[in-house]
């Protein structure tokens, strides 16, 4: 794996190994008072982030630290990207300092693939850490493991994700990374907040993808549900007509989560908007495996770090 | 003037080879053979086809404002090498060409380098903000003679203001030629709204912003007796309601341009900004309705849409990327790919769509004229059997953005004569 | 190293140093010598750990245990050590998968722990694994090593406590143990120069 800049078209057994990783790294830190690992020393590791996320970035960074990397973040604000020096001038400026790999959340879609095009001729490995409405990998692969946590495979279940689809990286992210590892994908949402087509996207192979725009026949059905973030700012622009109106059909309150079979978690990519698309009661409830989403997403950064950066200089 | 012999060319390639002499801008005589005086320029042309000189009414010369872009005299050498003798300037320059000051200047620039016919196009409204009409009249009464009017890049979205517009350049004998865009229909918008978009997380401009602004200003046009020309043509809808439109006698003509001819939206998977432009490339069935609709007339010519694009308002992230493409020195070639190769059109065709027919919309009198005696001596040399590889940095503009880089294509422009004098000949502009 | 296709005849240029049976006779001679060293069931003497490094250390040190059982009565805990987040030769290689890292339920504190591998070659393994061991948690009383073959070929001052076999081997042949766990069947087999796959 030279970059990590989506899932659309991550094979199966590559995003497999890489989970895979993250189980091994999760068991071999489990317990340890001394949570570092000597497999990156020497790599410089640098996040370069033009969006605020301060959970997406420091994830990233106690990643590369606890691998031993040096990593280094650069922050749109503290930077000369603030003075208006362009994506491509950074990254080679950086590329030239020695990164041995880039993390980039951009709010442009497909900026981590620009980057990874100027960078190609230094070699530098690239990550998308969320790039525009496009894509949010690291995010789908954290999301995809604390599935197999809770239930044991993700092959053959049908996991819905509910709400933003449109907007929402996350979403396109999972689709494709669970399709392609044989899940059902269930999207729901009101048609205003669908991306264009995406009933005919094609997706995974081994998988599935389906569209509903209602939530509660589907719960029954589900064995995980996926609650998206629900930006006020759509509702300005029209997409639905009020947070109330959103709320009663889509968000996943307590007597919603009552018709969710027993098994199945409910997973949120944070930040939470509580009683928006989801009540205090349920985001606060075992069910819900947020926090060990969070967990997740460390042990999968180091693992996409390791696939990128500890095998062999042309290894795939 | 020097007398000109141009030997063994075919006319829309029908028929036998001839041999025509100029004389002072004038086509003298054509016959099998014609001997050359001494003092003759010879221009051996055999193989070649002789069309009547291409007029590109959509061209973006950046002069004044981009210079760093293009010029005047780099767009009039790139027009001459992709055998163009007549361009029209898209007003959205800076300042705007809103008045008869900026259209002058462009106008009299154009005659100063004097490799094709440069014909300022006016802004409909002051600044292209779309609230107030600009002085028509008196671009149209100054010296560049301004017949076509348009706010291109930006739409005229108020349909009031378009209807004023459409009915006042009545009393002018010019046209209003739309950007079609309904803005609240595309805010943000950066692509095609289709499939590949949504899976890139591009926000979408979805083909009815096009089509419902066509029919819109084709129905104003027919209330009010007035001509529009509606500007790159890019969805199969719209060539529905331009047959629709034509079908009950509205007076509306129309272009595509030779991008969305060829290219659709499968390629922005790269998010090479080099494929972003406005309107947006679109699916591969509208590339083949827009092909199908110049064949028959349903759209009438071909305009490049030629916008030159600094580097670094490409080599950049795809939102940030300004939109447009160069065009003048791949039009032809494109067309022949798209329309000749199939057998959608024929020489005689070609010239309809890149020659007569955008003479007749711009009503110039001295272009897209018959190849006869008598006739001024406007023509585009081609060879039809050449192949090319497009190189962005090789071609004459000041700017590079050409999606069609280290493509082969046919069909090559080997010269291009201007009223008698060669403007272009074998990949060199006269100056 | 892959395992190789058991169906096919034994290519030239191979050959096998120990059987199925002197593979099973050298890892009870082994037990023998364990149980003799650190003077297992005695009192006084340290808990005694047994952690194989995988691949195919992990069950030399289960069969070794057992061997260890039947001969002294005591069951000495077994565990696992992944050494591929320390190795120092990751850049060479394609990306490797990780091993399997399990302590022993007692954990590896104030014991007596024998790392078993199956070859010892530049040594740059047993340093990766004692440094994996360092931050694996808790502080050994002493650390010891038993290895099935010793190929010679040191690169470090490393040694073997235990030696099944000891093997002298040029640099570019190849030693490949097979083990019925992970290769269908038991043998230890020299490759010379290009003959191996």
């Amino acid at each position: 794996m030279k970059h990590l800049l989506g899932t659309d078209g991550l094979d199966r057994d590559t995003a497999l190994a890489v989970l895979d990783t993250s189980d091994g790294l999760k068991r071999t830190l489990l317990g340890r008072e001394v949570r570092k690992l000597p497999t990156l020393r020497g790599r410089t590791v640098i996040t370069m982030f033009y969006e605020n996320s301060t959970r997406t970035r420091v994830s990233f960074e106690i990643a590369g630290k606890w691998m031993s990397a040096d990593v280094v973040n650069v922050s749109a604000g503290g930077s000369s990207v603030g003075k208006g020096e362009s994506l491509r001038d950074t990254a080679l400026t950086l590329a030239a300092a020695g990164a041995d790999c880039v993390i980039v959340r951009h709010p442009a879609s497909g900026a981590a693939h620009r980057l990874a095009g100027w960078l190609a001729e230094a070699g530098t490995s690239v990550v998308n850490a969320g790039d525009g409405t496009h894509e949010h990998p690291t995010q789908a692969l954290l999301d995809a493991a604390t599935l197999r946590d809770r239930l044991g495979d993700v092959e053959g279940r049908r996991i819905g994700v509910v709400g933003d689809v449109l907007h929402s990286r996350v979403a396109r992210s999972n689709v494709h990374l669970l399709t392609t590892l044989g899940a059902e994908v269930v999207l729901v949402a009101p048609p205003t907040l669908l991306p264009t087509g995406v009933a005919d996207w094609s997706v995974g192979d081994a998988g599935s993808l389906v569209v509903s725009h209602e939530l509660d026949p589907e719960l029954p059905t589900l064995d995980a549900v996926m609650v998206l973030r629900v930006q006020a700012e759509r509702m300005h622009g029209g997409f639905f007509p009020s947070a109330r109106e959103y709320a009663i059909a889509y968000g996943l309150s307590e007597n919603r989560l009552r018709l969710l079979p027993e098994h199945a978690p409910v997973l949120h990519p944070g930040p939470m908007l509580r009683g928006m698309e989801i009540s205090a009661a349920v985001a606060d409830s075992p069910r819900a495996a947020i926090t060990q989403q969070v967990t997740n997403g460390v042990h999968v950064r180091m693992a996409v770090l390791y696939h990128l950066l500890a095998g062999e200089e042309d290894g795939s | 003037m020097t007398t000109l012999l141009i030997r063994g060319a075919t006319p829309y390639g029908e028929g036998g080879p001839v041999d025509v002499l100029v004389r002072d801008g004038v086509i003298r005589e054509i016959a099998d053979r014609v001997d050359a005086d001494a003092g003759t320029e010879v221009l051996d042309a055999g193989g070649l086809v002789a069309l009547p000189g291409f007029v590109d009414l959509h061209t973006h010369l950046r002069e004044p404002g981009r210079e760093d872009t293009e010029t005047i005299e780099t767009g009039s050498r790139a027009a001459a090498l992709g055998g163009y003798t007549a361009v029209f300037a898209m007003a959205n320059t800076d300042p705007v060409a809103d008045n008869a000051v900026v259209v002058e200047h462009v106008w009299r620039r154009g005659r100063e380098v004097g490799l094709v016919d440069v014909h300022p196009v006016g802004a409909v409204t002051v600044g292209l903000k779309g609230e107030r009409l600009a002085e028509l009249g008196t671009m149209a009464r100054s010296a560049a003679g301004v017949r076509i009017f348009s706010d291109d890049g930006l739409c005229v979205a108020d349909p009031l203001i378009m209807r004023r517009a459409l009915e006042y350049t009545k009393a002018l004998d010019a046209v209003i030629a739309q950007h079609a865009e309904e803005p609240r229909l595309t805010v943000g918008a950066q692509a095609h709204e289709g499939e590949q978009a949504a899976r890139l997380g591009l926000a979408g401009w979805p083909a009815v912003a096009e089509e419902s602004i066509v029919a819109r200003d084709c129905l104003l046009a027919r209330h009010v007796g007035a001509r529009l020309h509606v500007c790159h043509v890019s969805t199969e809808g719209t060539a529905e309601v331009l047959r629709w439109a034509k079908g009950r006698g509205t007076r509306v003509s129309a272009e595509v341009t030779p991008h969305h001819l060829l290219l659709d939206d499968s390629r922005l998977s790269t998010y090479d900004p080099v494929n972003k432009v406005n309107p947006p490339l679109r699916t591969a069935t509208d590339a083949a309705a827009l092909r199908a609709a110049l064949a028959d007339g349903t759209v009438d010519c071909v305009a490049t849409d030629h916008a030159p694009h600094a580097s670094q308002d490409k080599d950049c992230e795809w939102s940030a990327a300004r939109p447009g493409m160069l065009g003048l020195q791949t039009a032809l070639p494109i067309v022949v790919q798209t329309m000749v190769n199939p057998g959608l059109l024929d020489w005689r065709g070609v010239a309809r769509v890149m020659s007569e027919r955008p003479a007749e919309i711009a009503g110039l009198p001295d272009q897209g004229r018959p190849i006869a005696v008598g006739e001024p001596a406007t023509l585009t040399l081609v060879d039809p059997a050449g192949r090319w590889t497009v190189r962005g940095a090789d071609l004459a503009s000041v700017a590079a953005n050409t999606p069609y880089e280290g493509m082969e294509l046919p069909g090559a422009v080997v010269a291009t004569v201007l009223r008698g004098a060669l403007t272009a000949r074998d990949g060199k502009a006269a100056k | 190293m892959p395992p190789r296709d058991r169906g096919a005849p034994e290519p030239a240029g191979q050959r096998e140093l120990l059987t199925a049976g002197d593979v099973a006779r050298t890892i009870a001679r082994m037990a023998h010598q364990v149980i003799e060293k650190t003077s297992l069931g005695a009192s006084g003497a340290p808990p005694v750990v047994l952690l194989g490094i995988p691949t195919r250390g992990a069950p030399l040190a289960a069969r070794l245990a057992a061997r260890i059982a039947e001969f002294s009565g005591v069951t000495v805990p077994t565990g696992t050590l992944d050494i591929t987040l320390y190795r120092d030769d990751l850049r060479r290689r394609p990306t490797r998968p990780l091993g399997e890292t399990a302590l022993p339920q007692g954990g590896i504190d104030k014991a007596l722990v024998v790392l078993v591998d199956d070859v010892l070659f530049s040594g740059r393994t047993i340093r990766a694994a004692l440094d994996a061991l360092r931050d694996a948690g808790g502080r050994p009383r002493a650390v010891q090593l038993a290895v099935l073959v010793d190929r010679g070929h040191r690169e470090l001052p490393i040694r073997a406590d235990y030696v099944g076999k000891n093997v002298p081997t040029a640099r570019a042949e190849e030693v490949h143990v097979l083990l019925t766990e992970t290769d269908d069947r038991d043998g230890v087999l020299l490759y010379r120069e290009g003959e191996s796959g």
